[in-house]
């Protein structure tokens, strides 16, 4: 195994920064819940969930300071989970079928 | 116990195949990060099945939504992000060899977690309660919902309560650490097992970061009753 690279300890700042921001997602998803904004209310509810899981994901779960072999396996969840959610939901889309919908 | 065999100056949580602890938790982290993506599939199922649901049932999903209170859904989302918060502060602990504050921080995530568990059985008590539960009596208003509602409400309790168990099961490996940093075998060198905890109890986080808004929130600008 090639040489292992140096411990990288996230400062306590980066923590409670993440908290912070954290927070202002949530206050603003359940704002913009209420708000009428159209075909845009499930979007804008996905992309704020998707930044804070992003978020997460980087610093408290340390990937940004990861190996590229971590960053590849958790790129590689993303992946299997659209094929899921797509694949998916492109045959039940394209379907003829007046049975469901 | 796994013991190393590098020399009697070898540090006793170091398994035999590993050079130095460094690649131990290098291994360690990476096996996690694998069975986060089995688990982030065995959700996306859960997932691909509310999705497809709500969208051939929008009206159902949206006038069921509004039978959950957001107010408790906004508080159980605040105090697990701050449990997520308090996780972080025991790993930055056991990085910096504070051994008092891991267990405090590890016991305050345990606290949080159990606040979050509170309100939702009493969530679903009340659920209970307004015969919203499929299979006990499920009754839901208007009459002609009652189908779809009856899918979102299982989507509901199927999604929360796998996420549920995860949080207890959570628990299980917080004691774990709290015992194995009593012991003093979390030390600086070998902060790898709270830092793993760690990514269980932040991705049990991310679910829910999810549940929240695809649950509590759908259609709210909007009156149904």
């Amino acid at each position: 195994m090639p040489h292992t690279t140096e411990h990288h300890i996230v400062p306590l700042k980066v923590y409670f920064t993440i908290f912070a921001i954290l927070m202002i997602g949530t206050a603003l998803t359940v704002q913009a819940a209420f708000l009428d904004l159209g075909a845009f209310n499930t979007p804008i509810a996905l992309a704020i969930a998707i930044t804070k899981a992003t978020v997460v994901v980087l610093y408290f779960m340390h990937v940004k300071y990861s190996d590229k072999m971590t960053k590849v396996v958790v790129l590689g969840s993303i992946f299997w989970l659209l094929l899921l959610l797509c694949i998916t939901m492109i045959d039940y889309l394209t379907r003829s079928w007046k049975t469901y919908g | 116990m796994v013991h190393g065999h590098g020399g009697h100056d070898a540090h006793p949580a170091l398994a035999h195949h590993f050079e130095n602890l460094e690649e131990q938790r290098e291994a360690s982290t990476l096996g996690m990060w694998v069975f986060l993506v089995t688990e982030v599939l065995f959700f996306g199922g859960v997932f691909m099945a509310y999705t497809l649901y709500r969208y051939w049932y929008p009206e159902a999903f949206a006038a069921a939504s509004h039978h959950l209170d957001v107010t408790l859904g906004t508080f159980n989302t605040v105090v697990l992000i701050g449990s997520s918060l308090t996780m972080a502060l025991a790993v930055h602990a056991a990085q910096t060899g504070d051994r008092t504050k891991v267990m405090l921080f590890l016991i305050l995530t345990m606290v949080l977690g159990a606040i979050f568990l509170g309100v939702k059985g009493y969530e679903y008590h009340h659920k209970y309660v307004e015969h919203h539960i499929p299979g006990f009596g499920f009754a839901f208003e208007p009459k002609e919902l009652e189908g779809p509602a009856t899918l979102f409400f299982s989507l509901y309790f199927f999604m929360t309560g796998l996420h549920a168990l995860h949080m207890v099961i959570g628990f299980g490996i917080m004691l774990w650490m709290l015992k194995w940093t009593w012991s003093g075998l979390i030390t600086k060198d070998y902060a790898a097992p709270i830092e793993i905890a760690g990514l269980y109890w932040h991705f049990v986080d991310i679910v829910w970061i999810f549940l929240f808004p695809l649950l509590y929130l759908i259609g709210r600008h909007a009156t149904h009753h």
